[in-house]
């Protein structure tokens, strides 16, 4: 029989390599690109536009294209979020209509992106003729990061003490002044945060841009122009074998830009919206 | 007064905005794939094991059993792993260290999947063909990369389990006589056990729903796995590598593929929000 | 003096859902007086203040049966507008709430609501209502700092400016003093004396010896029913139920 004892310091043992290697994996899989990748990067790389299919050159029309598909996004999902979480948060409480809103939104975020992608193209790309476009793309990613925002958002609502709202109304507030004058402005970190975590899910997407916004190495001149994204990008060049050293820079790229982001995101949580539970 | 009724009439609108978009996204994936289903059959859909889109064989059998396995292959490597290190968060280390421990794995989760795909295709895939034989691009690779895709799925929400339960369970457990680990392993792991199948069934729709990592790595043969090193293509993979040149049936056919993902992923979410009682994030 | 009933509450019946929480309350209280609402924990005075200006109608699930009247009106009508009714009767919590804004902000958030714009004109409301509240001469070197800096003597004065720059004419004041030390409290009490030459004044105090300081009349209350009301020195030195006695002389509290 083995004691306690015994099992027990072999079962932590398994655990602890377990998380070990875990995390040696994780850092793995990012110091692969970046350690091949950073030495490339330079602000002519930032700065040119590909040539050759990207074989050679920078990547200037594929940052281009990644930010204005995301500010389409969040543009467009983060009133959507923000009217979702205060309607959910302000004007109704627990009950039919919000339990259906929640069971929306939570399909929604597991909505498969390859799905998003086949939708955003059949409705977006052909139903209403924007073509591959920055439009089609950014509003596909709209869709994708809304989950996102909403749960954010209510987050930041909730944590708003209870008592702001009840003085706003002692005062003599409406609802609309209350959640216009103290919800909204309160919240404000905690929604920013959302929006960051959007754009990082939408500099990450890839299979719903290429079917939405094309692959066009071209820079994108209008809402309406094909253009393509870092992800898609490296995809390409990755996959497609154009060149190795150019998905690395590429992919080192991508990988400093979600970190960035991220990591602001997450800062921000910590210190305006969760309160820090050992 | 009627500016207030603007406001929430307005702001209940904007509120049916996800349920809309879900709305519209079954229906034109419904409208474009459904027609071919009935044309085809669905049996002969479903389980046919020919897909030859130039000569009209719709059958997603071969997709459909890439899908099964390589999800099954990284619920093999991704749960074991996934749930010890939610363990390791919650009970083997310091507040101190999980603080600083939880937002990395959140930023992990951030990676594209395209990175993960990058490092499977230039590592593993050459280290399998290296050391086993095959293509390397295989299911193997493909299930070792997905589980490593979802262990910050399953490891939140795994730890969130943990950490809801009440510290009387652990309290109680020890002053009984308990090792830490023989209240890990009987009290609390079973105790959190519908959140961690929350986690793990959460965690198989994000396997399910994968698609520019396996189309990188999976070899993308149009076969019915046979080993684990055989390569195969999943029911994205089959969309993504297709939907670039598809026209008329062809491309039907593959919306028709995203009718059959769009009900297993609904499905296996609703499952996982009745598991769980609650909201994932 | 024989002046109109400012307040009447009429066969007043409240719950939260199922729970009873105010029984049969009939009441008259009298404009330019302090009016003490006397009780143990639990004994509905919030409730009974909060449904006087229908801040109860923010929770989900109440109902009541009975009227309410203010200046002989049904605050309960569908007409009345909520708004106006909140600025009318203004109320100060037991707990210092600032928002988290500018002193003068915070001051001039019951007027900006209302529809005040001009610069001057906030400006000259926020000083007289500062100067009601005892405040002024503390903070007028640094209105435009944050109001959470405050003491907590402090917070709750502006919390009466606040309401005071709405110029209500009922202002409803519940455990006001809790939490404050004696000067500030002492301090609080004065401006109560002072508030009620121009506005009625119902106050949930702190203690016994509160009441018996600033009250002129005192309804004592148990288990959400008005058990005695009349003038202070009445109810102090000679009360009418044995219930009162027990609660003044300290038997239970």
């Amino acid at each position: 029989m083995i004691s306690r004892h015994t099992s027990q310091r072999v079962a932590k043992g398994l655990i602890w390599a377990a998380a070990f290697s875990t995390l040696a994996v994780m850092i793995w899989i990012l110091l692969q690109v970046l350690i091949e990748g950073l030495p490339l990067l330079s602000l002519n790389f930032f700065l040119d536009a590909p040539r050759q299919m990207g074989r050679t050159g920078g990547i200037f029309s594929t940052i281009v294209g990644t930010l204005a598909l995301t500010a389409v996004a969040i543009v467009i999902a983060t009133p959507l979020g923000v009217g979702t979480a205060v309607y959910l948060r302000e004007y109704t409480r627990e009950g039919r209509v919000s339990r259906v809103i929640r069971f929306g939104t939570d399909c929604l975020a597991g909505v498969p992106s390859i799905i998003f992608g086949l939708f955003g193209f059949v409705f977006f790309v052909i139903l209403l003729r924007m073509g591959w476009s920055i439009l089609s793309g950014g509003l596909t990613l709209a869709t994708m990061i809304l989950p996102t925002i909403i749960c954010t958002a209510e987050e930041a609502i909730m944590a708003i003490p209870y008592s702001y709202r009840e003085v706003s109304f002692a005062l003599g507030g409406t609802r609309w002044q209350t959640v216009a004058r103290v919800i909204l402005p309160n919240a404000i970190p905690g929604i920013f945060t959302g929006v960051l975590l959007g754009v990082g899910r939408s500099v990450g997407e890839t299979a719903a841009i290429i079917l939405t916004a094309g692959s066009s190495l071209l820079m994108p001149t209008s809402l309406f122009s094909p253009t393509r994204t870092m992800s898609v990008h490296f995809y390409i060049l990755a996959r497609e074998g154009i060149s190795m050293e150019k998905a690395y820079a590429t992919g080192a790229a991508l990988i400093l830009l979600i970190l960035a982001i991220n990591t602001l995101a997450n800062w921000l949580l910590w210190r305006y919206v969760r309160k820090v539970g050992g | 007064m009627s500016k207030e009724k603007i406001f929430e009439k307005g702001f209940f609108l904007v509120a049916f905005s996800s349920i809309s978009i879900l709305a519209l996204i079954a229906f034109f994936i419904f409208e474009e794939g459904v027609p071919l289903i009935w044309k085809v059959g669905a049996r002969s859909f479903l389980l046919g094991e020919r897909w030859f889109p130039s000569q009209g064989s719709f059958g997603i059998f071969p997709m459909i059993v890439g899908s099964f396995w390589v999800t099954v292959g990284a619920l093999i490597v991704g749960v074991p792993l996934g749930v010890a290190c939610a363990v390791f968060l919650c009970e083997l280390t310091p507040p101190s260290v999980s603080i600083v421990l939880r937002p990395t794995i959140q930023l992990l989760a951030a990676i594209p999947s395209v990175i993960y795909g990058f490092w499977g295709l230039i590592v593993l895939v050459p280290l399998i063909r290296n050391a086993l034989g095959g293509p390397g691009l295989s299911v193997l690779a493909g299930s070792l990369v997905l589980g490593i895709m979802i262990l910050p799925t399953i490891i939140s929400i795994s730890e969130d389990s943990l950490r809801a339960l009440p510290r009387t369970f652990k309290e109680g457990a020890l002053s009984l006589g308990a090792t830490h680990w023989q209240t890990i392993w009987r009290v609390l792991l079973p105790a959190s056990r519908s959140g961690i199948v929350a986690s793990v069934i959460l965690g198989m729709g994000r396997a399910i729903g994968e698609t520019m990592a396996m189309i990188m790595i999976l070899g993308n043969a149009v076969q019915m796995p046979g080993s684990i090193l055989d390569s195969t293509r999943t029911l994205t993979t089959n969309i993504g590598i297709e939907m670039g040149y598809a026209t008329g049936d062809h491309r039907q056919a593959l919306f028709a593929t995203g009718v059959v993902l769009f009900f297993i992923t609904m499905g296996l979410n609703t499952l996982a929000l009745f598991i769980s009682g609650r909201r994932r994030t | 003096m024989d002046e109109k009933a400012k307040i009447g509450l009429d066969h007043f019946h409240f719950h939260y859902g199922d729970v009873m929480a105010l029984k049969d309350i009939n009441l008259q209280i009298q404009p330019r007086q302090i009016f003490a609402v006397l009780g143990p924990a639990r004994s509905g005075k919030t409730t009974l203040l909060k449904s006087m200006n229908r801040l109860t109608d923010l929770i989900f699930g109440t109902n009541h049966t009975g009227h309410i009247y203010i200046d002989d009106r049904e605050i309960y009508d569908s007409q009345i507008s909520l708004p106006d009714l909140r600025r009318r009767v203004g109320m100060v919590f037991d707990l210092p709430t600032p928002l988290p804004l500018s002193i003068f902000e915070n001051v001039a958030y019951g007027p900006r609501l209302k529809g005040f714009t001009q610069r001057r004109r906030l400006e000259e409301v926020v000083e007289k209502a500062l100067r009601s509240a005892v405040l002024w001469e503390e903070v007028k070197d640094r209105l435009s700092s944050s109001a959470l800096r405050l003491s907590g003597g402090q917070q709750q004065r502006l919390c009466i400016a606040r309401v005071l720059a709405l110029e209500p004419e009922v202002i409803m004041l519940d455990e006001p003093c809790s939490g404050l030390d004696p000067i500030s409290t002492a301090s609080v009490e004065r401006s109560l004396i002072e508030l009620k030459e121009k506005y009625t004044v119902i106050l949930v105090p702190h203690n016994i010896q509160q009441a018996s300081r600033v009250a002129d009349r005192v309804g004592f209350f148990m288990g959400g029913e008005v058990v005695e009301e009349g003038p202070a020195d009445q109810i102090f030195t000679r009360p009418k139920d044995k219930r009162t006695e027990d609660y003044i002389s300290g038997k239970f509290g």
